[in-house]
């Protein structure tokens, strides 16, 4: 993500930074550690803690032609921001006809796991996926975080791009050559046969480990990583369900109003036929998450329990 | 409620208006009120539905502050938008074919009355979320002074309602904090929708101290007195464009009609209404001018006939226009990505 930001300050005057510690702290995630340094303070600003306010600025700048990247620290407390968010940034194009763009990139981090407590735990991407005017970016590798990032800067709409807490310390092959990842276009992380895996962000780690215990039962399981809910890649997992007829969509945040409720509905409305059983629905419990270890970890979906429904629904 | 009096909190300096500004600015305040007055009507006969915010009594702050702005500065506000919008403007046929929901329309008829958008004219809309121009503001400023663009400002238009939010604190302290190029032009018309501002505000109507608690200078000004509004803007802008930060002008106003159309007024007695009536900015304007020799009685007919027929001539128009093609619903959702870069 360094060397997105980096890359994007580099190459283009229009674009500056804005958050909460990001400057003189160094990020709280270490994101844009010496950029205050290299970049100086009209570029890297440090805010109050005023999330309403500077992701508004973030829209207002962005309304007059800068390409401002807003971080806030967490999805948390995009709350705090929502207005702006929906309200404005997401319909100022709409309701100027086309007069007003506002190409601004919110970053910001989601995911629980890490005993934070209710109000630090939470993933809101579902929730922003389902307005109008918003894109939402959910890059689950350092490849796709860069490639994604990058067409997000063209895009030229309010973009949230979430990363995933527990993926900063994920490794990977990032090319030196420029390369770019289109937004709605959904990665096949791994091929199979007899049942589709669909999933985002940190939830790609747990399809991949079901993916591998379910082999060890000689179950081909096809993964795919979403990379983006709006737009949504509706066309790679259909595919992919013609071809296993099974499948199970799995997500970190609560079942009640889940993602995967609208990509279950899209796939028996587009592939009724194909399918050998109900879209599976692997989705965190309605309940806030907790701070004991023990039961936050008993309300993160996991590989175990991705085995045990696709063994007890498929009967495979 | 008493009439608000002007106090020592005015500026003092004379800007000279001469009589081509006089007839301007009389033809402006009255397109604005007969524009409202005919929207009124349309809304009545069920061709603006929705929300309908008049500016009837204000004039004169839209009046007083926008023609003194510059081409390349920026204009943000409320809802209370068609004076705003029709003083930086935008034509009246295209501003009602918007309120009557027409392809014509400064959005094609997909904002409505609450947001007029002008992009060519650096108006920013008419925005319908109570407080939601403020961030909005903030962040135009910010991109001024970025691109370099360091004499340019942004008017932030705001009532009495909007200081409330707490957007609006985060915006006084970032605004202060950053040095921003903001003239914050706050309408105070003593009610936020029902609710009176002694009964909302702990700080009474005397708005204009919490900015001070900002460090952004802050004054209190009749805003039924268009003079008084220009002198004081005039001074606004040019403290702004100097580069030290932002200031607060605090505009004591009347609205002579309910919130919107669709408020029978409980909540105020029709004698105070009539006692600001006695203070219309228009009458006013209209008497000092004549008084000046600025306006002859026959200047003052013939600007009354030019108006009613412009206005005629938007109505007509704006009836007349089709509405947005059905495709319309789908455009313009997101804005295309770049095609080169």
């Amino acid at each position: 993500m360094a060397k997105a930001l980096r890359e994007a300050l580099d190459t283009d005057d229009r674009t500056f930074l804005m958050g909460e510690d990001i400057g003189a702290y160094g990020g709280p995630y270490a994101v844009t550690r010496g950029f205050l340094e290299d970049y100086g303070e009209e570029r890297i600003r440090d805010t109050p803690i005023s999330e309403a306010a500077f992701v508004g600025a973030g829209t207002g700048a962005a309304m007059i032609g800068m390409r401002p990247i807003v971080e806030i620290m967490t999805i948390n407390f995009s709350l705090v921001a929502i207005d702006q968010i929906v309200n404005h940034a997401a319909k100022l194009s709409y309701m100027s006809d086309g007069q007003i763009s506002v190409p601004l990139i919110i970053r910001t981090v989601t995911g629980g796991g890490a005993q934070l407590a209710a109000t630090h735990s939470q993933s809101f991407e579902n929730w922003y996926a389902s307005v109008p005017g918003l894109r939402v970016v959910v890059p689950a590798t350092p490849y796709d975080a860069l490639g994604l990032f990058r067409s997000s800067r063209k895009d030229n709409n309010p973009v949230i791009f979430a990363e995933h807490s527990l993926l900063y310390r994920v490794r990977g092959e990032v090319p030196d050559d420029y390369y770019e990842i289109p937004l709605g276009q959904a990665r096949i992380a791994r091929e199979g046969e007899d049942v589709t895996l669909v999933s985002y962000s940190g939830m790609v780690r747990v399809a991949e480990e079901s993916a591998a215990k379910l082999a060890e039962n000689d179950i081909s399981a096809e993964v795919i990583d979403l990379r983006t809910l709006s737009p949504f890649d509706l066309e790679t997992v259909v595919r992919s369900v013609r071809k296993t007829n099974r499948v199970a969509v799995i997500e970190e945040t609560w079942k009640t109003g889940g993602f995967s409720g609208t990509i279950a509905s899209d796939i028996q409305e587009a592939a009724f036929d194909d399918l050998d059983g109900p879209v599976l629905r692997i989705n965190a419990p309605d309940v806030p998450a907790p701070y004991a270890r023990n039961i936050e970890q008993a309300m993160i979906p996991s590989s175990d329990w991705v085995v045990e429904a696709i063994t007890y629904n498929f009967g495979l | 409620m008493t009439v608000i009096e002007n106090d020592e909190k005015t500026m003092k300096t004379s800007k000279p208006l001469g009589k081509e500004q006089a007839l301007e600015f009389y033809s402006m305040m009255m397109l604005i009120r007969r524009f409202e007055e005919a929207a009124e009507r349309l809304y009545q006969r069920g061709i603006v539905r929705g929300f309908l915010h008049t500016y009837i009594g204000e004039e004169a702050i839209a009046v007083g502050a926008i023609p003194n702005l510059r081409e390349d500065d920026y204009i943000i506000g409320h809802y209370r938008d068609h004076g705003h919008a029709l003083a930086r403007g935008l034509p009246p046929r295209t501003a009602m074919a918007e309120l009557c929901g027409k392809a014509t329309g400064s959005s094609g008829g997909k904002g409505g009355s609450m947001h007029l958008f002008d992009i060519k004219r650096h108006l920013m809309g008419g925005h319908a979320i109570v407080g939601g121009q403020f961030p909005l503001a903030v962040g135009m400023a910010l991109g001024l002074k970025m691109k370099g663009e360091l004499d340019s400002i942004v008017m932030c238009f705001f009532g009495d309602g909007a200081v409330q939010e707490g957007e609006f604190h985060e915006t006084m302290n970032l605004a202060s904090l950053w040095n921003l190029p903001i003239v914050f032009m706050l309408e105070n018309n003593l009610y936020g929708m029902g609710t009176e501002v002694n009964r909302s505000n702990a700080a009474g109507q005397n708005i204009y101290s919490t900015a001070e608690s900002y460090q952004i200078p802050a004054v209190q000004i009749d805003g039924m007195d268009l003079i008084q509004v220009r002198e004081t803007v005039i001074e606004g802008i040019s403290k702004v464009r100097e580069g030290n930060g932002p200031v607060f002008i605090e505009s004591m106003a009347y609205r002579f009609h309910g919130h919107s159309m669709a408020d029978p007024s409980n909540y105020r007695d029709n004698e105070e209404v009539e006692e600001h009536r006695s203070r219309d900015p228009i009458d006013r304007f209209r008497t000092v001018c004549i008084e000046e020799g600025l306006l002859t009685d026959a200047d003052v007919s013939r600007v009354n006939e030019e108006i009613d027929s412009t206005i005629q001539d938007a109505v007509e128009f704006a009836e007349q226009s089709p509405a947005p093609a059905p495709e319309a619903l789908f455009t313009n959702v997101y804005s295309k990505p770049d095609t080169n870069q």
